[in-house]
């Protein structure tokens, strides 16, 4: 049995509540299978050989993993902190102890706060999307987070994704719902980590709704192991005045492919897209954004560095439509790009379809190598030729740390960037 | 201190230096002069070690060991040090991480323990001050959008942060006006020790007031062509460099 039909047979009898929303992502699931290379917008990515792999499907709660196993993963800082154990919400290791905004599983927000769910469920997240429609028809859990109007959240909140790999080969699929209020401003970080050796798909979605006039920050950390695949699937819903914030830095993981869509439904929204892909060995990113500007006013601002070392490959797609009404939109796309070997890849695509004509859009693509004369320079002055480089690589690629407001994070992430470079450099102080 | 053995040295096939002899006794100081493209920039590569010039033939020995196969940081951590004739910049880091970076990669090499960050933090004020550096610059990016006296004033803060043995200074004074060429001496001149020499290369005599050579020699086409005394300077400056083209090509 493929996995497409394991799926299919598993999930067909499942009795949602989401009925409708679940039956439509059924058909198109059942009719279309997996993206393949043949659709254009997976044009450089495969799942083909990741899905050679006989995937166990998760049905039920796994309880044995324990807070020890998990600690390493968080920042280091006062947070919220939620942990999704093979895509349930599990309660006992998640402390989100507040009156003020509600943190539950996605279970449980299907029961108690249906009217939310519905209002949001599968509204932003495009069903029509293979890898969406299975997600709706197979997942089991997620996380919920509701951040009602006027709340500034003291903390920011953690995110930690394990997979424990008990079932050996396994997919995971969470679904994630974050509201933001009006006026609200919160901080959230995502983290997947797999703490086994075997295989594991993650597909994940989440869906977020940014409201009126409300500040959002989302951080994601790719950095798991290298028998760890990831299919992040997210969309975000800006209404008026929201500014939202996406920072996406893959350092670990085989294959990951984000979808990040942002759709700017309200007037004078600004979203922000930041991402750093620092890979080697064979790993491969690719980052598909996609912004829709529907309404006048809005600004979109898109950064992606890239550093590509022994066979591994980057893919970038920058996507921005700007629709008709669409008039004073300001469009700003940079994907700038690192090859450290002549085996490295990249492949950038900025696609730019323009139907406004009050119009600011720029997009620039660049790729390089390490500029020799500033490494002579630096050896010169005593730095060895390792350390040299990677003091260029973080000069390079640190600027799509600006949006990092969370101190806590950014000393974890400047880590992570030392040790996946090997010197033992303090970044950034 | 430094012997260089006739020296023969190309870039992408092209010749520059055409068997070049020269030797520095710790304590010295020798100027260099001569015209554009004779090839002093390309002798100041090589001794650093820049992988870009093939040394085709002859021995850079430096303190009695051939350095020719060495990497430039290992020459730096011998003490060669490098005044860029112009400095790179390098957007992203901030002068005094890099500084931070230089003097304790120095010392690990050296095995000594890396200074703690209130020491370095009071070296660098020292130094600094020595250089009339503003602290400003300290936390900007390296070299970006300084004007050239400030890059070149950032070198000699460099190169006091590091102590080097050799100081290679090439055209160090370029642009510099005469405030800034007195503080960039200064800095040079408070090295100054019987152990410690230094390479002076410039088209003006101007710098030797303040940097007082004990020999000054004149590279032409790959080679040093003459060597003299500190008049050599000013004579050079009064009547150019055609006598000495005339001498060399009449031989
Ligand atoms: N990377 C290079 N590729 C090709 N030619 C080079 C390169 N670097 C230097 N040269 C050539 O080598 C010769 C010597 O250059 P060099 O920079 O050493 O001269 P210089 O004596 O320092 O001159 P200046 O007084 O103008 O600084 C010149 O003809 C120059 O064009
Ligand atoms: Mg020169």
């Amino acid at each position: 049995m493929s996995l497409e039909e394991k799926i299919i047979s598993t999930f067909k009898q499942k009795n949602s509540k989401l009925a409708e929303v679940f039956n439509q992502a059924f058909e198109l699931f059942e009719q279309k299978g997996f993206p393949t290379k043949k659709n254009e917008d997976w044009k450089y990515t495969s799942l083909k050989k990741l899905l050679k792999t006989d995937y166990s499907l998760v049905t039920e709660i796994n309880n044995n993993i324990e807070a020890k196993d998990v600690e390493p993963f968080f920042i280091g800082a006062d947070t919220y902190k939620v942990v999704l154990v093979d895509g349930f919400y599990n309660a006992d290791l998640s402390h989100v102890d507040t009156d003020k905004i509600t943190i539950s599983s996605m279970q449980d927000a299907i029961e108690n706060n249906a009217e939310l769910v519905e209002k949001h469920f599968a509204k932003v997240a495009d069903n029509n999307q293979e890898m969406v429609a299975l997600n709706t028809i197979s997942f089991n859990d997620g996380v919920f987070v509701n951040i009602p109007n006027n709340v500034i959240l003291d903390k920011p909140i953690e995110v930690i994704n394990i997979a424990t790999g008990v079932l050996g080969d396994t997919l995971i699929q969470p679904r994630n719902l974050i509201v933001v209020g009006k006026n609200a401003d919160a901080k959230l970080i995502e983290r997947h980590q797999n703490i086994s050796e075997n295989t594991i798909l993650t597909n994940s979605v989440t869906e977020i709704s940014v409201g009126e006039n409300a500040y959002y920050y989302h951080y994601k950390i790719q950095n798991d192991t290298e028998v760890s695949n990831l299919v992040d699937n997210t969309f975000v819903d800006q209404n008026r005045y929201s500014n939202a914030y996406v920072d996406t830095f893959a350092f670990g993981g085989n294959v990951t492919r984000n979808n990040l869509s942002f759709l700017l439904n309200g007037e004078n929204a600004v979203a922000n897209l930041d991402g750093i892909s620092l890979l080697n060995k064979n790993q491969h990113v690719d980052n598909f954004t996609f912004v829709d500007h529907r309404v006048p006013n809005c600004d979109s601002n898109e950064l992606y560095k890239g550093i590509y070392d022994d066979k591994s490959k980057g893919v970038f797609t920058g996507k921005v439509m700007i629709r008709k009404d669409a008039q004073n939109t300001k469009g700003d796309q940079q994907n700038n790009n690192i090859l450290l070997s002549e085996n490295a890849q990249i492949n950038a695509k900025p696609q730019m379809e323009i139907y406004a004509d009050d119009v600011k859009a720029a997009h620039g693509c660049t790729i390089g190598q390490l500029d020799d004369d500033a490494l002579f320079f630096m050896r010169q002055r005593c730095i060895p030729l390792k350390e040299a480089k990677a003091m260029l690589m973080y000069a390079f690629a640190s600027e799509a740390l600006k949006n990092v407001k969370v101190e806590e994070l950014k000393t974890q992430i400047n880590k992570q960037i030392a040790q996946k470079l090997g010197v033992n450099i303090e970044f950034g102080v | 201190m430094l012997k260089l053995k006739n020296i023969k040295a190309s870039v992408e096939d092209k010749d520059i230096l055409k068997g070049l002899n020269l030797e520095i006794k710790p304590g010295e100081i020798h100027a260099i002069m001569g015209p554009n493209g004779a090839g002093k920039s390309t002798l100041s590569s090589v001794i650093a070690g820049k992988e870009k010039f093939s040394v085709d033939a002859g021995e850079i020995e430096f303190e009695g060991e051939v350095i020719n196969d060495l990497a430039p940081e290992e020459r730096a951590h011998k003490g060669i040090f490098m005044s860029f004739q112009h400095p790179i910049e390098i957007p992203g880091v901030t002068t005094t991480n890099f500084v931070k970076a230089a003097v304790n990669a120095k010392r690990v090499a050296e095995g000594k323990e890396e200074l703690t960050p209130g020491e370095m933090l009071r070296l660098i004020k020292e130094k600094s001050a020595l250089l009339e550096l503003d602290r400003k610059f300290l936390s900007r990016s390296l070299n970006e959008g300084f004007s050239g006296g400030e890059k070149k004033r950032n070198e000699i803060f460099q190169m006091a942060m590091l102590e080097p043995k050799l100081a290679i200074l090439d055209e160090t004074d370029s642009g510099l006006d005469i405030d800034a060429l007195r503080i960039v001496a200064n800095g040079v001149n408070m090295l100054r020790s019987p152990e410690r020499s230094a390479i002076v290369i410039t088209h003006y005599q101007r710098l030797l007031d303040y940097i007082v050579p004990d020999f000054v020699h004149v590279l032409y086409d790959g080679r040093i062509v003459k060597t003299g005394g500190k008049e050599l300077a000013l004579e050079l400056e009064e009547k150019g460099y055609d006598w000495i083209k005339e001498e060399i090509d009449n031989k």
